[in-house]
């Protein structure tokens, strides 16, 4: 009975161990999903609601849908963006700050115009603090009207 | 003269393979253990990263050696050295082709054994010299290991002896050239083959039986105290001892370098004739080599107590019953 059990112990064990093996060569011939990032870039393709930056969509023209109503600088937790209006309607500087932005999109999300977006560039790092802060609206852009 | 030129010549041939191998089985490790975890491994230097182990030597050689205080200094610089010349000695005695054998006695293979076992005294100097409680469990452990492993892995390997009536490494590898030893050995080889895998792996301290070195209790084991090239002699020294064991188990079982024949299929023999020695042995021992890595990253590591059980209670029973099933065998 003894003897038995030993046997019957060893085949089972083999066996158990041969599962294990099954189950890493299933991974090692497993297909490798790793991104190697900076060889794919520009090949990769990204979903679409992955949020990088924000942007302020602008047509040929050079005209932007911003009305500066300040709705994005109230709902932003942050104070990642500043806005400010020399008159009623008329956007003078948006500022973004992509180093305190944490990418919730509260902002396009309350935006009444659909004035800014989130997009999928992801490449923001640089020396200094400065270059982080960014202004969305373009020099010398206007508010694009209802009849045009 | 001219022999010292040739002896010469020889010693720096098996060196300079020694390293190289050492660096493609470091590699090799590193991109195997990578796909078995369901990732790419080294990638960076080079291409698919080929020259990541070239670059971790250049790193090694550079470090400094870390002086111990109130370690046996002299037994704790030799103690590297131990380890890496009772490798060495163990591959140069390797048939890597036909007539490619820098050593070729009449007990080769009595000879391989004896001299891979000189590296647990070079382990137990490591451990004893540092001065380390890590180091000195780490290699009581692997003296514990070493010496208990040698026993099954010898009795296995005594079983081809018995099969092929010689130790010598060339003449055992001539026999093989009709068949290899374990579809020649019936059932008595093919678990004589198993038998010394598990124990061959084992003796390496490597896989689910790297007790020595275990990183979560003993930091590193015998050579926690070990820094720069001395910590890259036990680091190459395991890496080429796998590679060892895996050769001495494709010369033993696998026919080393003859080519596979199967008696009766003439045309396909003519065939497997065309391939090279060398890559027939290379190609079988990474075979042995990837069984070892598979076995590594598959199994958790065994309790102490566990291991013993394992040699003691069911391998060595098995090998001392298969070496008289193979008795048997060869008298019919």
């Amino acid at each position: 009975m003894v003897r038995q059990n030993y046997i019957l112990r060893l085949v089972s064990s083999l066996w158990h161990l041969a599962q294990g093996l099954y189950i890493t060569m299933l991974n090692f011939l497993r297909p490798k999903v790793t991104e190697q990032y900076p060889e794919n870039r520009g090949k990769h393709i990204y979903f679409e609601r992955f949020r990088a930056e924000l942007i302020m969509p602008h047509d040929e023209n050079n005209q932007h849908r911003c009305t500066a109503c300040g709705i994005c600088q109230m709902n932003c937790p942050n104070g990642t963006i500043r806005v400010t209006s020399s008159a009623p309607r008329i956007l003078d500087r948006h500022l973004y700050d992509i180093g305190s932005c944490t990418f919730c999109a509260l902002c396009t999300q309350t935006c009444p115009q659909r004035a800014i977006e989130f997009t999928n560039s992801f490449e923001h790092s640089t020396f200094t603090k400065g270059p982080l802060v960014k202004q969305l609206n373009r020099p010398g852009s206007s508010l694009k009207t209802a009849s045009e | 003269m001219n022999i010292f030129l040739q002896y010469i010549l020889l010693g720096v041939a098996i060196l300079v393979a020694y390293a190289v191998l050492a660096l493609i089985l470091i590699y090799v490790e590193r991109k195997v253990c990578g796909f078995f975890q369901c990732r790419i491994g080294p990638n960076r230097v080079g291409p698919w990263g080929v020259f990541q182990s070239v670059a971790d030597m250049v790193k090694i050689l550079l470090k400094e050696l870390v002086h111990i205080d109130k370690a046996d200094h002299v037994l704790f610089r030799m103690a590297s050295f131990f380890v890496i010349i009772g490798s060495i000695c163990t591959f140069a005695a390797l048939p890597f082709a036909r007539g490619v054998q820098a050593i070729d006695f009449n007990v080769g293979i009595f000879y391989v054994l004896a001299v891979s076992s000189l590296g647990v005294v070079g382990i137990l100097l490591a451990g004893w010299s540092s001065n380390s409680k890590y180091s000195m469990i780490g290699a009581m452990r692997s003296g514990a290991q070493l010496i208990s492993y040698e026993i099954s892995s010898g009795l296995s390997l005594m079983t081809i002896v018995v099969l092929s009536g010689t130790m010598q490494l060339s003449e055992i590898v001539e026999q093989q050239s009709d068949l290899w030893f374990i579809f020649r050995g019936h059932v008595p080889a093919c678990i004589a083959f198993l038998c010394y895998l598990i124990s061959g792996h084992a003796e390496t301290n490597r896989g689910p039986f790297d007790m020595p070195e275990a990183e979560s209790e003993l930091t590193s084991g015998y050579h926690t105290e070990y820094s720069g090239i001395q910590f890259g002699f036990f680091y190459l020294a395991e890496y080429l001892n796998m590679f060892i064991v895996a050769a001495v188990a494709s010369t033993m079982f696998l026919g080393g370098w003859q080519p596979l024949h199967i008696p009766g299929l003439d045309g396909f023999n003519a065939v497997m004739d065309f391939i090279p020695g060398i890559v027939w042995f290379l190609g079988k021992t990474f075979f042995c080599v990837f069984l070892a890595l598979w076995i590594r990253w598959t199994f958790p590591r065994l309790r102490i107590d566990q291991l013993l059980s394992l040699e003691w209670k069911v391998l060595m029973p098995i090998c001392l019953v298969n070496l008289l099933l193979m008795a048997v065998v060869v008298i019919w």
